[in-house]
């Protein structure tokens, strides 16, 4: 399996504040990754970082193209894509008109073809196509989200806390989305506060704390990793049944 | 004392027959704020930018347009061309970290191959007043590129700033170019031809050519917008950009592409207007930066986001102005100027609290 992402000795600052120091992260073609830690701890500015939306200092590799220089838009094309925490959707405009945006950068033959694929993992998506993106539900806007960050036809899939806020029953349904993309070909790498569902569908895991990664390895060696059980998955246990 | 106020009993008493000239009119002048207004609204959602250079737009359209017709080669073809360079010199500077053949190559045949076009054809034409179609043409595109490199040397490079600072921008481009203006067209005032010198007379109102084509290109424009927005890729895109602008970029969506296309519709906009007002009223170098802010009253009433409250608005500043020209005419542009204060009011009661701009 070749490296597909390669963050290294990544730092970033908001003003004096070190929010993410010295992180190495690596992703390789058709692994689910996925970072785990308490609020606070820098996920979501590492991941915003690496799409290029924050300053970082450090390396950035995309395919073994270095991208640390690219706007969003440039990284966008090359193949990288964030699901952002809070979606960013386009709130007055409907769900096909969101969807083909997600394809801006690419040709119509393609385009065609992402189409059909989101419309098949969500089903839900295609019955509510001519409906405005900001009057959907929850759990469908985060669908939404996905299906457009799909449409382009990405290499690799940041999703940032995919599950926040929504009812267990939607978020086992989107955990096993992120399984299907990994057997259709998508990496992904995947930030979670729920780390007991994270880690059951991921390959790896890091585990960060104060903007540092202090843990990494097989998702199911860190998932019986004492500290981490301790910290993050012992209280969950008795309700991760459900998920 | 005015003397307006006095004289008020010998003024003939208002009519039916004046009542709908003075609508007719209004409706005319109306139709033209609505594109100035909606070119704004558009310039401002999709760049957080307040155009205050459309009024230039308006004059440089114009007054091109009288050149042309007049036999004259117009300064503004020189700017184009000197902005293009700069332009050009921007995209090389930007480049610089990764200089592929293709990107070079486009920046050349928008910034240079565009601009020397225009100019060949002009010389082609050797001072000869062309017919009022490729006169209306050149225009348009000379207008078209001074928008676009605007875009490009004043705004690009601060695209991620406050409001405040694009504001600031903003006004000294307006002054800048209002300056180029009175270079290039001096202190006298111009009119250019009509499109048409037809007539229809319809009861006791007496269509002009010209105002006809005032609404038919008014209505085509508005009809134009509003399928480019709502079923073209590039419509849509901008749309995106104004509703949510990270979205947009997240989608692949340049922001920078974004702004262009909004100031090549805007500058455009602009032009036209420009070109159907020249032939009613004589236009002077600084004439539209006037015209451009009571395009900008309507804008303000729609809340600088709505589209058809912008285009009504613009049609009631329209017929205040006529009526309060035929009530006051010295007071004419402070009673259209003082209806921005009660929609403000109205506006800052209906939304108490105010949403600082994250971005």
């Amino acid at each position: 399996m070749s490296t597909l992402l390669q963050v290294t000795d990544a730092h970033v600052a908001y003003g004096k504040v070190e929010a993410v120091r010295a992180v190495n992260l690596e992703v390789r073609e058709g692994e689910i990754v996925t970072i785990i830690g308490a609020n606070g701890a820098g996920k979501t500015t590492l991941l915003n970082a690496t799409m290029g939306i924050l300053p970082l200092k450090g390396g950035v590799t995309f395919t073994g193209q270095d991208i640390s220089k690219l706007d969003i838009e440039d990284r966008v094309a090359a193949g990288l894509s964030l699901v952002p925490e809070h979606r960013e959707l386009f709130a007055t405009m409907n769900v096909e008109d969101n969807l083909l945006l997600g394809a801006f950068r690419i040709d119509k033959a393609t385009a065609a073809r992402s189409f059909e694929r989101v419309y098949t993992l969500f089903p839900r998506l295609k019955e509510r196509r001519k409906q405005l993106a900001g009057t959907m539900s929850g759990g469908e806007q985060q669908m939404l989200a996905m299906g457009r960050a799909l449409m382009g036809a990405p290499k690799l899939l940041m999703l940032d806390e995919p599950s926040l806020g929504l009812a267990p029953i939607i978020v086992a349904d989107i955990f096993r989305i992120v399984s299907e993309l990994r057997a259709a070909g998508v990496s992904v790498l995947l930030v979670e506060q729920n780390a007991q569902a994270a880690l059951k569908i991921a390959d790896r895991a890091y585990v960060m704390e104060l903007g540092e990664f202090i843990l990494d390895g097989n998702a199911s060696d860190i998932a019986s990793n004492q500290r981490v059980v301790a910290s993050y998955l012992g209280f969950q246990h008795e309700g991760a049944s459900a998920i | 004392m005015v003397s307006g106020a006095d004289s008020v009993g010998e003024r003939a008493a208002l009519n039916t027959t004046i009542l709908l000239f003075l609508l007719q009119d209004g409706i005319t002048n109306g139709a033209i704020y609505a594109l100035l207004g909606l070119a704004l609204v558009l310039v401002f959602a999709v760049t957080r930018i307040i155009l205050i250079p459309q009024g230039e737009f308006i004059t440089f359209g114009a007054l091109t347009y009288a050149s042309l017709s007049a036999g004259q080669m117009p300064g503004t073809i020189k700017l184009a061309v000197a902005m293009g360079v700069v332009a050009f010199a921007f995209d090389l500077f930007t480049f610089r970290k990764a200089l592929h053949a293709k990107r070079v190559l486009r920046s050349i045949a928008v910034n240079i191959v565009f601009p020397m076009a225009i100019w060949g054809v002009m010389w082609a034409l050797g001072g000869r007043p062309g017919n009022i179609a490729l006169n209306i043409a050149l225009s348009l595109l000379i207008v078209a590129a001074i928008g676009l490199y605007l875009y490009r040397i004043a705004f690009q490079p601060i695209a991620h700033t406050s409001v405040l600072v694009l504001l600031i921008a903003s006004v000294g481009c307006h002054l800048a170019l209002q300056g180029f203006g009175l270079v290039f067209f001096g202190a006298e005032g111009q009119r250019g031809p009509a499109i048409s010198s037809d007539a229809i007379t319809i009861g006791a109102l007496r269509f002009t050519g010209q105002s006809i084509a005032v609404y038919g290109i008014t209505i085509a424009l508005i009809v134009g917008l509003w399928l480019f927005f709502g079923y073209t890729l590039y419509g849509k895109a901008l749309r995106a950009t104004a509703v949510n602008r990270l979205g947009a970029r997240l989608a692949g969506i340049r922001t920078s592409l974004s702004g262009q296309i909004a100031f090549l519709l805007a500058s455009v906009i602009g032009a036209i207007s420009g070109i159907l007002i020249v032939p009613i009223t004589t236009l002077y170098y600084d004439t539209g930066f006037l015209i451009g802010l009571k395009g900008f009253i309507a804008a303000i009433i729609g809340g600088l986001v709505s589209y058809p409250l912008t285009a009504a608005a613009a049609i009631l500043v329209g017929c205040v102005e006529a009526f309060s020209s035929f009530y006051a005419s010295n007071y004419k542009e402070v009673i259209v100027f003082t209806l921005i204060l009660p929609v403000l009011v109205l506006r800052s009661l209906a939304a108490p609290e105010v949403e600082e701009e994250k971005d």
